[in-house]
């Protein structure tokens, strides 16, 4: 964990980041008319320990953003950092170690599951992708240990993904992503496909490995609600632009952004008093009490 | 208030499945008068899309039961015939879905579509009188440029544009009441803002009664003049949506509020999940169906079911709860300081 007097330095950044996508037509004879801009020159560090909040809509640029950090896209120009090394082109030792330190939670645990694989052998893979814990009983071990960690029966790991109900997928999704251990963790809208009592749960999971794991997070959302309780920072992102980035409280108290503004003004508001539980700490998580990870 | 212009009453849909009997929707009573928006919430299953589009007429056949009554403008819906309930829907009653691809015809021009919905309803309009109407409505629906994307299709439109073009549609032979079901989810927060105040805005000018089904508490509150809780196929409370927020007496309800973030919740406050997940509906739980999850439960909740019954002082706030009202009163006061129970 970082946090010492020398201040947290950027686990992850992205330099001057540039992505178009070519907009084609025809099937046999593709012509190339021309390009979208999906991410236009966007500069980002994502801080060690923190949780990053990316806010936008459809077509923003933000889930692009997210894969190129993750060098799981490439950018059409522009540097991707880690601990800051360039590594916009890493290829084999060194992606499949970045791989292993950058991990991507799905919307859609459903589709991010191979239905006639056991949730045990999804949750294994990554150590058979990656040759690790490969002595006799080891991987079950840990398979069991990691369930358990997400608030599953470790008894599950003989079933499939089509017994489980989305929040329980999502579950199985969040303990592959942690599987290796990894120091960043990119959510991309993990909560949008599960009913209002189920978000919280998983939201609520993801909260308590990121003290447990000393992960850094990067929550990718298009409901400023969650953020807000998930966050310390918040990046909002309108049409392939970083338009505004600041601490949360900063953020929905003082918007700078016109766009901030609009999204903050078009949540619909509940009435009513704002029951919650007690209040957890303020601003960033309670430091972990162990020293190292 | 107005009498009803759509009144359920008692409706208990099951269906027939290789696992048993689904109880979709147990013993359901609402109503909804011209003018007036009835928010129905709930999550899935609970039974909230079964109850509305069983109304309509759409949910029939062999290995469905249904019992109860719809009745619109007093006429007994599920007694209707088919050929009549044709007649019905689209011209006195209609409904919006979540997904416009799913109801409009993908290789058909938006225009094309709208005038035959028009049509439909009224053999004598021709053709050309139906294309001005069908740009009548898109420009009604605050489609820019409507005498262009008449005839567009609509796989050309955005996600909010085609929403419009749907709730177009839906208006075209004027309707008296209009079904919603989840019209924004699928939509930017923006884009939602937009359509919400669409639907208040037709609500108004056209004097129709909405039901909006939905499963996120902002969208009622912004939307809604009375609210419908449904969980696990019953409605477990039901009051004018002011009331419900001010002082919601269900221990679902408050599990929803708890464990939604919200913009204006106090700084760092903590979510608070509804544990564990909703119930089989082939297999309901005894007693109360909510005490599995329910923090407040008592033996007694674990064989008795509760009924829906009106509050003391407010009788238009209806709660299915075996706590006593004045323990319910209590708890919520406790939780809206930010009591953990």
């Amino acid at each position: 964990m970082s946090g010492g007097a020398a201040g947290p330095a950027p686990l992850a950044a992205v330099e001057r980041l540039v992505k178009r996508f070519p907009i084609t037509r025809g099937v046999m004879f593709r012509r190339r008319l021309g390009e979208v801009p999906a991410v236009d020159d966007v500069t980002l560090e994502v801080l060690e320990g923190e949780a990053l909040g990316i806010v936008g809509e459809t077509g923003s640029g933000k889930s692009t953003l997210a894969r190129i950090m993750l060098n799981l896209l490439e950018p059409t120009s522009g540097v991707v950092r880690w601990r800051g090394e360039d590594v916009t082109h890493a290829r084999g030792a060194r992606l499949a170690e970045l791989r292993r330190a950058r991990q991507l939670v799905f919307q859609d645990p459903a589709g991010s599951l191979n239905p006639r694989k056991t949730i045990g052998a999804a949750v294994a893979d990554p150590f058979a992708i990656h040759g690790l814990l490969s002595e006799r009983g080891a991987r079950s071990r840990r398979v069991a240990e990691l369930l358990e960690l997400v608030g599953l029966d470790a008894a599950l790991a003989n079933r499939y993904p089509h017994e489980l109900s989305g929040g329980m997928r999502q579950r199985v999704g969040i303990a592959r992503a942690i599987a290796l251990r990894p120091e960043l963790l990119v959510a991309d809208e993990p909560v949008s496909a599960l009913d209002v009592s189920i978000q919280a749960q998983i939201l609520m999971l993801l909260r308590r490995l990121r003290d447990e794991l000393g992960l850094t997070l990067v929550l990718i959302a298009h409901d400023l609600a969650v953020v807000r309780h998930m966050c310390e920072r918040v990046a909002v992102m309108h049409d392939g632009r970083l338009v505004e980035v600041a601490p949360v409280d900063e953020l929905f108290r003082a918007p700078r952004a016109d766009y901030t503004r609009e999204l903050l003004a078009s949540v619909p508001r509940i009435p009513g008093p704002a029951p919650g539980g007690p209040p957890g700490p303020p601003g960033p998580p309670a430091q972990s009490s162990s020293s190292s990870t | 208030m107005s009498d009803p212009i759509l009144a359920v009453e008692d409706l208990r849909v099951a269906f027939d499945t290789r696992d048993g009997l689904v109880q979709a929707v147990d013993g359901v009573t609402w109503s909804v008068a011209p003018g007036r928006t009835l928010g129905i919430v709930g999550e899935s299953g609970s039974g909230k899309t079964v109850a509305a589009t069983t109304a309509m007429g759409l949910v029939r056949g062999a290995r469905v039961r249904t019992s109860g009554r719809v009745l619109l403008e007093g006429e007994d819906l599920l007694a209707a015939s088919p050929e009549r309930l044709r007649r019905v829907r689209g011209a006195t009653i209609a409904m919006v879905f979540q997904d416009p691809l799913s109801a409009l015809h993908p290789l058909m021009r938006v225009g094309a579509q709208i005038a035959e919905a028009l049509r439909s309803h009224r053999s004598g309009m021709s053709a050309a009188d139906a294309r001005a109407r069908a740009i009548e409505l898109l420009e009604h629906v605050a489609i820019p440029n409507a005498r262009q994307r008449v005839d567009a299709y609509p796989h050309e439109l955005s996600g909010g544009m085609r929403q419009r073009a749907m709730i177009a549609m839906a208006l075209a032979n004027e309707p008296r009441v209009l079904i919603a079901d989840e019209p924004t989810t699928a939509l930017d927060v923006t884009v939602q803002r937009q359509i919400l105040a669409l639907l208040r805005r037709l609500r108004d000018e056209l004097g129709m009664a909405m039901v909006l089904i939905t499963h996120d508490l902002g969208v009622v509150a912004e939307t809604a003049d009375d609210v419908a809780v449904m969980y696990a196929g019953r409605i477990v409370e039901q009051a004018p949506a002011a009331e419900l927020f001010a002082a919601p007496q269900h221990p679902y309800t408050w599990g929803l509020l708890r464990s939604m973030p919200r913009l204006d919740a106090p700084a760092g406050a903590e979510l608070v999940p509804i544990p564990g997940r909703p119930p089989s509906l082939v297999h309901p739980p005894s007693g109360c169906r909510f005490h599995p999850r329910c923090p407040y439960v008592r033996e007694r909740h674990r064989s008795v079911d509760p009924a829906l019954e009106p509050l003391a002082g407010t009788p238009e706030h209806r709660v299915a709860c075996l706590l006593s009202e004045a323990e319910r009163r209590a708890i919520w006061a406790r939780l809206a300081q930010g009591a953990p129970r």
